[in-house]
């Protein structure tokens, strides 16, 4: 610590010190502990909180696995099913991102001239410059019973009746997978780019084909990249609101979704947070998971 | 088993830049070939053409007397060692040497197998599961090595592969590649611009200029006689006199440099080039630094001339003598250390001599820049 300043001055350091601190402090730390805090009381009117009934409970965690007390059921298989669905989703949309992201990554990393390239991240980027829930609804009107594409294939003759994108949840997908797109894209464009293109050849050379060159040493090679851009997708996907909510189906529905009626609709902050906290818990867990699956590190992952 | 490889007029041009033109050779069967030539000469680029990497806009390149045209890099009985080796860094060593075997889809005790071999034949006996970084730069070499012969290719191509070593391992590596080379027989297609490497280890050299090839012949000769004058100046030291020449017959030719009557003796494998020397034509004659002597009377050669001593550089086994005649011509002569020389000082003027055997006269032509 004392090197710290002698090293950058008593003005820059407490200037970082203080930034440091207060984003660790305020954002991280403070919100999180709140919410874990208030998961665990009761939902009670104002005037009642603090009082002799506000004791930690464990109802709202109940709820989520059991269900309201009135209700017949074993379980609360109507939020639970929403939260594994959401959780299955995230997994597919991570697959299908990443599915999308490798050969693009590995063509602007590795294959295309350095002017290409560049073209191609602004193009990739440029979308991205427009607000997420703008972006949604652009694909609301593309993939719409009288969109953009039924028009079109139509109009084409193509075929006779709209298909209903959005009921087969095709918008859904489409849109989660394009909304953390480049959260995949540049975790990996940089991993691939740091790879030596004599081993491509040497791999070659060596009589290897294209998809086994890329399985032992380019994959290998990128799975960190691969790792980190996997997290954050995954991550981000169970947790979106805007997405889901203008592209889902009316029978799609979405744990952020829940947890946002709760907040919002039923003003039960408590079991909103409960089902917060269960996600965030639940979402680390696979991820370290995966990670061990995986054999990578975090230091890796943050690379 | 090994195989002989023939380019036949290959040319090699990125729009308007020729990396290679017209470049022909015929490369022996079980011999130890080199390309010498300064970064950018394009001896890369063959390199990279027998590999088939690169297809040559013009011309062919048959192995073993098939055309290669159409045939990828890895259908090719060639295999390349990369000048930064490209091992892959997340395999084992044995992984990396039997990878060519694993792609064929061999057994892994096959492949187990047939790493220890080659193991055996880099003197790395039983560092198969070390990791790459573990090894020193001396080792991964030869981690390169057997990872290239492990397909048993018929020829071996090697793009600098000592470059990145220090220098006494390079020597060390020279004397081992050599070594390798005879035990597994194949034929060895060796790139450099290092010319010390190039003469230790080839059979034969091909020296290479501006995407052309200048001369090929026996290290010896390309030292010895070299075809022109960028050859007589890339390959080791030599001093340039320009002059013209003033009489020439079958075993000798005459010329007349800054006033200095030059003689220089035809080699009967000059003969035919120096049939085109002609009276009064503009030529160089070479003289290599440790070919002029300190005149005396037990030194005294047919070609005498004087200059004035600039200053003495020493280089261990040798030292440099750098001189300027009285036309300004740098002369540049080297005596063995052995040699005593303390009484000279700078700005003496000296008289020098050399052996009309040592001198070789070629047409005027462009030197190589240093």
């Amino acid at each position: 610590m004392k090197n710290f300043f002698a090293k950058n001055g008593p003005i820059i350091s407490t200037y970082f010190l203080i930034a440091i601190g207060f984003w660790i402090i305020f954002l991280i730390i403070i919100p999180q502990l709140y919410m874990l805090d208030l998961s665990f009381r009761p939902n009670l009117p104002p005037l009642l909180r603090g009082g002799e009934e506000d004791v930690y409970t464990l109802t709202h965690y109940k709820h989520f696995l059991f269900g309201s007390e009135t209700s017949k059921d074993a379980y609360n298989y109507v939020d639970l099913k929403v939260f594994f669905t959401t959780l299955a989703t995230a997994v597919v949309i991570t697959v299908l991102s990443l599915c999308f992201c490798y050969p693009i990554a590995f063509y602007i990393a590795k294959i295309a001239e350095h002017k290409t390239a560049r073209l191609l991240i602004v193009s990739l980027i440029v979308p991205f410059w427009i607000n997420e829930l703008l972006r949604a609804f652009a694909l609301r009107i593309l993939f719409a019973g009288e969109g953009v594409i039924n028009n079109a294939l139509i109009n084409a003759g193509l075929m006779d009746n709209a298909i209903n994108f959005i009921g087969q949840d095709v918008a859904l997908f489409t849109g989660l997978t394009y909304a953390y797109l480049l959260l995949m894209m540049f975790p990996l464009y940089n991993s691939l780019e740091s790879l030596d293109t004599n081993q491509l050849e040497a791999a070659k050379d060596l009589g290897s084909s294209t998809i086994r060159t890329h399985w032992r040493v380019v994959i290998p090679h990128a799975k960190a990249g691969i790792a980190s851009g996997s997290t954050m997708v995954f991550m981000l996907t169970a947790g979106a609101l805007a997405t889901p909510v203008v592209l889902s189906s009316p029978n799609t529905f979405w744990f952020t979704q829940l947890i946002y009626q709760w907040f919002n609709m039923n003003d039960n902050w408590s079991r909103g947070a409960a089902y917060s906290v269960l996600l965030l818990l639940v979402s680390v867990i696979f991820v370290l998971l995966m990670m061990k699956l995986f054999r990578v590190k975090v230091g890796e992952i943050v690379k | 088993m090994s195989a002989d490889v023939e380019l036949q007029n290959i040319s090699i041009n990125f729009g308007d830049f020729y990396a290679a033109k017209d470049v022909s050779v015929m490369i022996k069967k079980g011999e130890f070939f080199s390309f010498l030539g300064p970064s950018g000469c394009g001896k890369t680029t063959i390199l990279r053409t027998i590999s088939g990497f690169l297809e040559p806009s013009q011309g062919q390149v048959l192995i073993g007397g098939a055309n290669m045209a159409g045939i990828g890099p890895n259908k090719r009985p060639t295999s390349l060692i990369f000048q930064n080796l490209a091992l892959f860094p997340l395999m084992s060593v044995a992984d990396n040497i039997s990878f060519s075997l694993e792609v064929r889809g061999h057994s892994k005790a096959d492949r187990r197998a047939r790493a220890e071999e080659l193991l055996e034949l880099v003197a790395l006996e039983g560092q198969g599961d070390k990791k790459v970084h573990e090894l020193s730069g001396g080792q991964r070499q030869r981690v390169a090595i057997a990872r290239a012969l492990a397909i048993e290719p018929e020829v071996l191509l090697l793009d600098e592969p000592l470059s990145a070593l220090d220098l006494k391992l390079r020597q060390k590596m020279r004397s081992e590649l050599r070594a390798i080379q005879k035990r597994v027989g194949i034929t060895f297609i060796y790139i450099t611009h290092d010319q010390g490497e190039a003469l230790t280890m080839s059979d034969r050299v091909a020296v290479m200029n501006e995407g052309r090839i200048e001369q090929v012949d026996t290290c010896q000769a390309v030292y010895e006689q070299p075809k022109t004058p960028f050859v007589a100046s890339f390959v080791g030291e030599n001093n340039p006199f320009y002059g013209e020449v003033t009489a020439r017959n079958d075993s000798r030719v005459e010329v007349l440099c800054d006033g200095n009557k030059f003689v220089a003796e035809i080699s009967g494998n000059d003969r035919q080039d120096a049939q085109n020397l002609a009276v009064g034509q503009k030529i160089i004659l070479f003289v290599r630094p440790e070919s002029i002597s300190i005149k005396n009377n037990k030194t005294e050669m047919q070609n005498s001339f004087s200059a004035q001593l600039d200053s003495i550089e020493f280089e261990g086994h040798l030292q440099n003598l750098f001189l300027t005649t009285a036309s300004g011509n740098k002369v540049r002569l080297s005596v063995p250390n052995a040699e005593d020389i303390d009484h000279l000082t700078a700005g003496q003027t000296m008289d020098l001599t050399f052996s009309a055997q040592k001198a070789v006269v070629l047409p005027e032509g462009n030197l190589a820049v240093d």
